[in-house]
């Protein structure tokens, strides 16, 4: 055993040469994204998204069938209210099709806004009792909802085969725009989850928020219906170039522009950055106020 | 010379709390939105808000060294568990700096992140992930982890359906399976039973013993004198004793005593106070047959307990309980309910009660003070509780025979019962054929 240093050793032994390995102190102020850090705890990254995959279909009796229901009844709906009794033009695709891949892309967006907003509430426990970078928490929803999403997609080729609509070249960008959903549900779930810990005000209001989003985008109509004149303008909503970018590369056309996607983009980084930056301000205070 | 693990410099950490049945601590957007123009004008005219400012650490340094192994004493609500979450980055400090040299493992309670929907494979990953362990790691190790825990049958089998036992052991086998240079333990050893305790304390001093350095928080005395060699003492988030584990733990005890019970005493610290208030202890001792005040006795020593107290509001009858908790699992180890009266008391009523407990046999160390005074008739309401606000009762040896010595990691047991051989078997074919005057006399052991 060691002798006790009871008394204080004043001199720094080891020198300049040895450096903490971690110095703690009160941070104030903003500070950028720690992402070497990150980097070092990406298996618990992907280890929380797959225990949100277990856990979300565990004792369930149809299990991940859940996953094809949910947007198959709401297209079917959609496809009876909108596309036969208020006969909503669908771009010259069969309606169906149409909205289903809007709510494939749609529905990943919402997912994560609504599983990431959550997270640190849910997770509060791990939060007072351990440290790992808090920003794997919402993260680990944004990749969770990749799971639902790729069932979604394999579900709209059938449909798609069943109407015989054949993918174009631009099939190829299709991961493009599905990495602007993300960056832009990861952006604005930043931010909602950070603040949803010091106001549970955003518990109640995320349903709501996310319904009136969903119909301020064009998932069940075209952008076609929009004015031209205000498209630009219409898309300063980050979901529109989403759902209209998912359905331009897998159905081959839609109302989309390239200004119209860079409006969105540049808006999606503008949010992530913030919500970043925001979040790593606010965590600080987690462990004491969750 | 020994390398620095961790150095302390000024360290303080405050919390805005409510002022007394103030507003909760999160506060709605609505609640601040109204507020705000209020807020504001009154920070214009530097007025006292509503929150105020309660310093849980204040100033605290220290140092550690590689290797050392620390224990951090103190009462309720002393800072021990707001220094560790400091020092596990959990939360942050209001003031000063810190630094550690090494990697770090922080266990702040067995179990964390455990999901009981998730077979005990997939929580061995995610608790193992979450404690800060790469994946390869995790399954290099898993082997032995499931090995430790002994749950190699259920491993795939959802932990809801675990016994607590099977789950305790699988939760503090991913723990112990973590392997960094300095180990920050908090009351980890406040759950399970006595022989999860001793699993736990032995693997602490494995680690201990491999060189690492070890920082345990506890007010688990026994524990932190079986286990550290150091031991600093917090009260009110300043250090106040640090040095070897003995002087600290005697500057402990001395404050403990120091401390008398009144009314008031730790009635703001619900852990170790508890009750309605109806009735309260004004006074406490724990006495030999003589009237002199003592903590501590040999085993067999008869105990004597004055307890005084005033009644507030009147009840129905009035009885006193004095328990004796382990020191190690805390677990009630005995307790005497006496009955005083079962007439209604009016308040305003104030007894003192002598409780005498003869021939004290239970195993030497430390055992905590659990004491109640409730109404005659058996309720679930609480009038007024003393756990562990006074100093402990402390047993000692004063014997030879190893049985009668502390030593956590040998089941010898709390209570030394009077037992005696009454027959006897011949041991030998010699023995058999010995006259009957030679035989050994039945003889009563203690």
């Amino acid at each position: 055993m060691t002798a006790p240093a009871a008394t204080a050793h004043r001199d720094r032994p080891g020198g300049a040469t040895r450096r903490p390995t971690v110095v703690i102190e009160p941070a104030s102020g903003w500070s950028a994204l720690n992402l070497r850090e990150l980097w070092t705890y990406r298996d618990l990254l992907f280890i929380l998204a797959g225990r949100d995959i277990k856990l979300r279909y565990k004792q369930t009796g149809l299990g991940i069938t859940w996953v094809v229901l949910q947007p198959l009844v709401a297209a079917m709906i959609f496809t009876i209210m909108f596309g036969r009794f208020a006969k909503l033009p669908s771009d010259g695709h069969p309606y169906i099709v149409f909205v289903f891949s809007g709510i494939v892309a749609w529905n990943y967006f919402a997912a994560v806004l609504q599983r990431a907003g959550n997270s640190l509430i849910t997770d509060s426990k791990l939060i007072t009792k351990v440290y790992f970078p808090r920003l794997a928490i919402p993260l680990a929803s944004t990749f969770s909802a990749m799971i639902d999403l790729a069932v979604s997609l394999s579900v709209l080729g059938v449909i798609m085969l069943v109407y015989r609509v054949v993918p174009t070249w631009r099939l190829v960008t299709l991961p493009l725009f599905i990495g602007l959903a993300a960056v832009t549900a990861t952006g604005v779930s930043l931010w909602l989850s950070a603040l949803n810990v010091r106001y549970r005000d955003f518990a109640h209001a995320m349903p709501f928020i996310i319904q009136v989003w969903m119909f301020a985008s064009p998932v069940a109509y075209a952008t076609t219906l929009v004015p031209e004149r205000w498209r630009l303008i219409y898309s300063l909503n980050p979901a529109v170039a989403i759902v209209e970018g998912v359905r331009w590369s897998v159905l081959g056309s839609s109302a989309i522009t390239l200004p119209m996607v860079l409006i969105s983009a540049a808006l999606a980084l503008v949010v992530f950055t913030g919500g970043a930056f925001f979040f790593r301000r606010v965590e600080r205070g987690f462990a004491d106020s969750v | 010379m020994t390398d620095v693990a961790i150095n302390v410099e000024g360290i303080a950490k405050s919390y805005r709390i409510a002022r007394a049945l103030g507003r909760q601590p999160y506060r709605t957007l609505q609640e601040e939105v109204i507020a705000l123009p209020k807020n504001l004008w009154k920070r214009a005219l530097s007025r006292a808000d509503t929150m105020e400012t309660f310093w849980a650490l204040d100033d605290v340094s220290f140092e550690v060294r590689t290797g050392e192994v620390v224990g951090i004493i103190g009462r309720n609500g002393a800072g021990k568990s707001t220094l560790l979450k400091l020092l596990s980055r959990i939360t942050q400090p209001t003031r000063g700096r810190a630094e550690i040299y090494g990697r770090i493992g922080a266990l702040l309670e067995v179990g964390t992140g455990f999901h009981p929907e998730l077979t005990g494979r997939e929580n061995i990953f995610l608790s193992g992930a979450i404690l800060g362990m790469r994946k390869t790691e995790i399954a290099r190790q898993f082997d032995a982890i499931v090995s430790f825990a002994e749950v190699e049958q259920f491993i795939d089998t959802p932990i809801k359906r675990y016994s607590s036992g099977m789950y305790t052991r699988l939760a503090f086998a991913v723990a112990a399976h973590l392997e960094p240079e300095i180990l920050l333990v908090d009351e980890v050893l406040a759950v399970g039973d006595a022989s999860f305790q001793k699993k736990c304390l032995g693997k602490m001093e494995d680690v201990a013993g491999e060189g690492r350095t070890v920082f345990f928080v506890s007010h688990n005395t026994q524990a932190v004198r079986q286990l550290c060699s150091r031991g600093i003492l917090l009260e009110h988030g300043r250090v106040v004793a640090d040095g070897p584990v003995d002087g600290t733990m005697a500057v402990y005890n001395q404050r403990l005593r120091d401390m008398r019970v009144d009314a008031e005493t730790g009635v703001n610290n619900p852990e170790n106070r508890r009750g309605s208030g109806a009735v309260r202890f004004t006074g406490v001792s724990v006495e030999d047959m003589e009237g002199n005040e003592r903590y501590s006795f040999e085993m067999g020593d008869s105990v004597r307990f004055r307890l005084a107290m005033t009644v507030n509001t009147p009840m129905r009858g009035l009885a006193v309980v004095v328990a004796l908790r382990s020191g190690l699992s805390r677990e009630m180890v005995t307790s005497a309910r006496h009955v005083i009266t079962t007439d209604a008391v009016p308040a305003g009523v104030s007894t003192t009660v002598v409780v005498d407990f003869p021939d004290v046999y239970i195993r030497p160390g430390e055992y905590p003070l659990y004491l109640q005074a409730t109404e005659a008739i058996q309720s679930a309401t609480n009038y007024d509780v003393l756990d562990d606000l006074t100093p402990p009762l402390v047993i000692t040896g004063g014997s030879s025979r190893p049985h009668d010595n502390f030593d956590p990691a040998q089941p010898y047991g709390l209570f030394s019962l009077p037992s005696r051989i009454t027959a006897e078997q011949p041991a030998s074919p010699e023995a058999a054929e010995a006259p009957a005057g030679n035989r050994m006399r039945p003889h009563i052991m203690r």
